[in-house]
Formats: C-alpha cells, sequence, structure tokens
C-alpha cells in the first residue's frame, strides 16, 4: 500500500495503456518494460490469426521496466509480464504475484536475448572494438546510471565479465569498471534518455542492448554498432501472474512458437527457439556469457549494485571526487 | 462576522458559508487530508521504517550529501535570479503598453504547462552539443540552472503582478513630486510593497526546484557527486529497492522547503507588524 506513493511516482512516466473492445471474450493485460512496445504490437496481431488468439483483447502498459515490476508490485493489474531482467519478475514471486515455478519452463523463463553492444557513430571514426578502447584516452562512453535505470546494469555486467573472460582476476576487473567510469561523462536516468544524449551528439560510445541498438538504425539515427568478442547474453524474461486468465498462458506459449519468435528476431531481438532466423544477423560472440557465469543476480545486486555498499556505489564515489572539483 | 438581522427580517444572509460554517472547513480539511496530508503521513511512515539510525544513514550517505549541496545550491541561484528577473518581467507586464503584451503575458504560464520531461528533450535540443545556436551547457551545472529557471519562471511573475497592479500610484507620484529620482522611487516606495510577494513567489520557486525531476533529468548528465540532482538520486534509491532511504531522502527535501516557506511567512508577517 505504502509502496503505491513511490512506485507510482516513479511508473507515472511510462503508464500509457490503451485497451481495446472486450466484446465479453477474455482479456489479458500485459504490462512489460519499454522496448518490446513495437514487436507487441506485430505479436499481438499474428496471435489474434491464431485459433488460440481468436477473440482475446489486450491492453498494454510499457515504462522502465523497474517501474513497471513495482508497479505491479504495488497492486496495478497483469496478467503477463515482461521485463528486461529477472530480478523484476522475483520481486513479483517473492510477494506472491508470480509463481515460483514461473522458470520452469525448455528456456528457463526466458522469452529473447539480446547482447549488450557498443553503439557508435556511423563509420566508426574512432575504431571501437574492444573494451579496452572504451577507456583510451579522448574516448567519451555513455551508459545509463546503473542505479536509476535497471536495465543499465546489464552494461556493467558486460564490461565486468569481459575483463573476466580476457583473463583478468575479479579485482583487474573492478578496477576496469573504475577506469571505465572516468570516461562516462553522462549517465542518463533511462536507456531511452541516453540514447537520446548519444543521438544528440555527446560521446563517442554508447553501451546499449543489441535490440535497441538495431531499433535506432530502424529509426533512421546515424549510428552503426560492433558487439566486442567479450559480452553478456542479455536474457529478457516473461511469466504470466497467478491470477492469470488462460488466455494470457496461451499467450505466452504462442510466444515461444517459430512464428513469434521470428516476428522478435525481425525486430532484433535473439529468438531462443532455436532454427529460428529474421531478418538480422545475429553472430554468437565467441567468448559470450551469463549472467549465471557471474554468480546470478541475486548475488550481483548484494555485490555491484547496493546502493551504499555496492562496488558501483563505491565507483561512483571515486569519479566523484575526481570530478567534483 | 455576520450580525444576525433580527431588526430587519426580509435581508436574508448572502453568504451560505456563513450561514453553514462547519461545512467549509469541513471540506477544505477533508480535501486537504485526502490530496496531501495522507500522502505526506506516508512518506514519514516509511521513512521511519529503518529507525532513526536507518534514517541518518540513509541521509548521511556521501552521495546523499552531495546531491542536496548541489540541489540547494542552484536552487538558490534559481530563486535570486528569477526572483529579479520575474519581478522585471511583471513590471513589464503591468505598467508598459505594448503590441502582443497578453499573448507574452499568457507565454509567462506556458512552463507550468508543458511537460516536464519535454521541457527537457527541448532544452537540450537548443542548449546541448548540437544546439543550433552555439550554446552548449548540457551535462553541467550551467544546464541544471537553466532547466529549473524555466520551471519556475513562473510563479515570482504571478505573484509580483496583482500587487503591483493593485499599487497606488498616487505615493509614487507624490514622492517623484517631491523631487525623488525614478529609482529612489522604485527603491523606497515600489520595492518594500513588491517584497512580500518576491519572497513568496521565491520560496514557490525555490521549493518546486528543489523537487524538480523531469526537466532536468536529461540535461544534467547525472553524475553521482558532480551533476546528480536529489530527486534523481532518489529514483536511484527506488530502482535500487531502497524505499525506506528514498524516503528518507524526500523527506529532508520536504523539511527543507517547509522550513523556508514557514520561514518566509514569518517573515512576512513580522514585515507587516513593523509597517503599520
Amino acid at each position: 500500500m505504502l509502496v503505491l506513493t513511490l512506485g507510482l511516482a516513479a511508473a507515472g512516466c511510462g503508464g500509457g495503456s490503451a485497451a481495446s473492445g472486450a466484446g465479453g471474450a477474455s482479456s489479458v493485460r500485459l504490462v512489460a518494460y519499454s522496448t518490446p512496445a513495437d514487436a507487441y504490437a506485430e505479436l499481438i496481431k499474428a496471435f489474434d490469426g491464431t485459433p488460440a488468439g481468436k477473440a482475446v483483447s489486450f491492453s498494454q502498459s510499457y515504462g522502465p521496466s523497474g517501474s513497471q515490476s513495482r508497479a505491479v508490485d504495488a497492486g496495478q493489474p497483469a496478467d503477463f509480464v515482461h521485463f528486461a531482467l529477472e530480478p523484476d519478475i522475483q520481486r513479483l514471486v517473492d510477494d506472491g504475484k508470480v509463481s515460483a515455478s514461473w522458470d520452469q519452463n525448455q528456456y528457463k523463463g526466458v522469452l529473447v536475448d539480446s547482447v549488450v553492444s557498443f553503439v557508435v557513430r556511423k563509420g566508426n571514426p574512432k575504431g571501437i572494438h574492444t573494451w579496452d578502447d572504451l577507456v583510451k584516452p579522448g574516448v567519451e562512453v555513455i551508459t545509463p546510471n546503473p542505479f536509476t535505470s535497471g536495465g543499465a546494469r546489464w552494461n556493467i555486467m558486460a564490461a565486468y565479465g569481459a575483463q573476466l573472460k580476457e583473463g583478468k582476476t575479479p579485482a583487474q576487473a573492478v578496477q576496469y569498471l573504475y577506469q571505465l567510469f572516468k570516461h562516462v561523462p553522462v549517465q542518463d536516468g533511462s536507456a531511452s534518455d541516453a540514447l537520446t544524449t548519444f543521438t544528440n551528439g555527446k560521446g563517442d560510445v554508447l553501451l546499449s542492448y543489441e535490440n535497441e541498438a538495431i531499433r535506432a538504425q530502424q529509426g533512421g539515427a546515424s549510428v552503426d554498432y560492433v558487439i566486442p568478442d567479450q559480452t553478456i547474453k542479455i536474457e529478457t524474461v516473461a511469466a504470466v501472474t497467478k491470477t492469470a486468465p488462460p488466455a494470457a498462458k496461451k499467450f505466452l506459449q504462442y510466444l515461444y512458437t517459430p512464428a513469434a519468435q521470428k516476428i522478435w528476431a525481425d525486430n532484433g531481438y535473439r529468438p531462443v527457439v532455436p532454427g529460428v532466423t529474421g531478418k538480422y544477423r545475429f553472430p554468437t560472440p565467441p567468448q559470450e556469457f551469463t549472467i549465471d557465469d557471474l554468480g546470478g543476480w541475486d548475488k550481483v545486486m548484494t555485490d555491484f549494485f547496493d546502493p551504499t555498499k555496492g562496488i558501483m556505489a563505491k565507483v561512483e564515489q571515486s569519479i566523484g571526487v575526481s570530478t567534483s572539483s | 462576522m455576520s450580525q444576525p438581522a433580527a431588526s430587519a427580517p426580509r435581508v436574508r444572509s448572502v453568504n451560505p458559508a456563513a450561514a453553514l460554517p462547519g461545512l467549509a472547513a469541513g471540506t477544505a480539511v477533508l480535501y486537504l487530508s485526502l490530496v496531501v496530508l495522507l500522502p505526506l503521513a506516508a512518506l514519514v511512515w516509511q521513512a521511519q521504517a529503518g529507525g532513526w539510525s536507518g534514517f541518518l544513514h540513509a541521509v548521511r550517505a556521501p552521495d546523499v550529501q552531495a546531491a542536496l549541496k548541489l540541489s540547494i545550491s542552484v536552487a538558490l541561484i534559481v530563486v535570486v535570479v528569477n526572483s529579479v528577473f520575474g519581478t522585471i518581467l511583471a513590471w513589464v507586464l503591468v505598467r508598459d503598453d505594448f503590441p502582443g503584451k497578453s499573448a507574452v503575458n499568457a507565454v509567462v504560464d506556458l512552463p507550468f504547462a508543458l511537460p516536464t520531461i519535454v521541457v527537457g528533450v527541448i532544452l537540450l535540443l537548443l542548449y546541448g552539443p548540437s544546439s543550433p545556436i552555439g550554446i552548449d551547457v548540457a551535462y553541467t551545472r550551467k544546464g541544471i540552472v537553466l532547466a529549473l529557471m524555466f520551471e519556475t519562471l513562473p510563479f515570482v511573475v504571478r505573484s509580483v503582478q496583482p500587487v503591483l497592479l493593485e499599487l497606488d500610484r498616487e505615493m509614487e507620484q507624490a514622492a517623484a513630486s517631491l523631487g525623488a529620482a525614478p529609482l529612489t522611487v522604485f527603491r523606497r516606495i515600489v520595492l518594500p510593497n513588491l517584497l512580500p510577494a518576491i519572497l513568496s513567489g521565491g520560496a514557490l520557486a525555490f521549493a518546486k526546484a528543489l523537487g524538480e525531476y523531469g526537466s532536468v533529468v536529461l540535461i544534467s548528465g547525472n553524475v553521482p557527486f558532480s551533476t546528480q540532482v536529489v530527486p534523481v538520486l532518489i529514483k536511484g534509491r527506488i530502482e535500487s529497492d531502497d524505499q525506506a532511504g528514498a524516503a528518507a531522502i524526500s523527506l529532508v527535501l520536504l523539511i527543507l522547503a517547509l522550513v523556508i516557506l514557514l520561514g518566509i511567512s514569518l517573515l512576512q508577517r513580522w514585515g507587516t507588524r513593523h509597517d503599520r
């Protein structure tokens, strides 16, 4: 109840929902993070053309992943949820809104993948290819503040894990984060703000999900993107709530069909179902790793993103000392 | 207030609120409670969830201290600048006549109407790295001040304007006829009359500047210890599932705003008592 006062303040900015006719048939309330909105427009249309999707209506709500999760936690009605990272579903599991067995499917609850990529200026004028290139003198890196943007935590873990893959020790990998953040002149509040900042001309590299880089290109932004050899596989997760009608479950099942996964692929997301291809090439980075390789979200959240004691809190403090003069 | 018109029974009460004295007050209290007091009480409740030590721990964190310093200092700068220019603007709108005056008058309120995030986007386009007019203040404290100046301009203008309209010009004319220079007239006659309105407009601007999020988040760059204002930091605490911390820091902002608003109204009461 009380969480609502603060939770809604954060959720308010991304609310927007639209309901289509009820017609007595079942309806599904979809709550998701911001970027898949375009994909869902196509997916819902395609679902409507299947026997299971006949006469199912949808109400849709999109916003920052953490805000959306908190809104549902605070009571926003939801049947189907899709978030950028697993802790946003775990929050709902902890409060009994989503069954603890939500990830008991072949794909462990992961609906679509992506990877952390480097978005660069058209033609890559600064020749950015590796994580080491990001910390060269004169290179400016844009990434959202990992405390205000839950989704940006993937970027940090990509940077950290890449160092381990390059053979560095955990201590050296943390040291890299200190170095990296000396090159970050702007820490936007969200991924979409960061994209605005980058397309407005600030910075040489934007750390971003591959699907958002593709979407920016589709939208006419004059950018290229580079997938580093070592990067993290971003796993976005979906589930139905405990009170969801059968239609929501059928929708979730539908999203795992090759037809639906192809729509995801055509929107720049990496399909989880093997053998599905779309109009984009999704080369697997030679040294790809997952969040589980780094100990899982539970551990990472405490070690890195505790707002006062986490590694990132200390990193922020160190750059503050050097820039506040 | 209204004398019962026992001797003149044909005169009916023209003040329904006086006829139902309890209703207006009751409605006011209920409305204020539901809309303002209850949410504020909920905030205080959340802020004390971690106990006194939890509150202190949340508020004393180094990033919070840095953000508070930044937010307070930019808010003060904005208040001073907007008090001066808001008063000038109000003066021009009341005392001068020029074509398009009513249009300008309407424009003053637009900062209230625009969604703050739109303000942020527009300011970034205009005064950011790809500025068409060659001014780039984005991702600096200057950018924050600029955004807050835009957002809080109406407060001083709108509180000074009505006072200026009501101001008795005979006093000024008398002073001028006695040989006072225009600047002296302004300083000795006009300004003392406007001061309470400037102060209360400034106090509102200060409170708004402390809490502003949408227009600042894009242009400030949000680098902790450098350009991160308190509301953005609070968003970070919420996003890190530290609700109690977020509420504790919000409470500090609330207390600051309350102290300023109360202080101004005390100052005004003191001023009026010494005037007469």
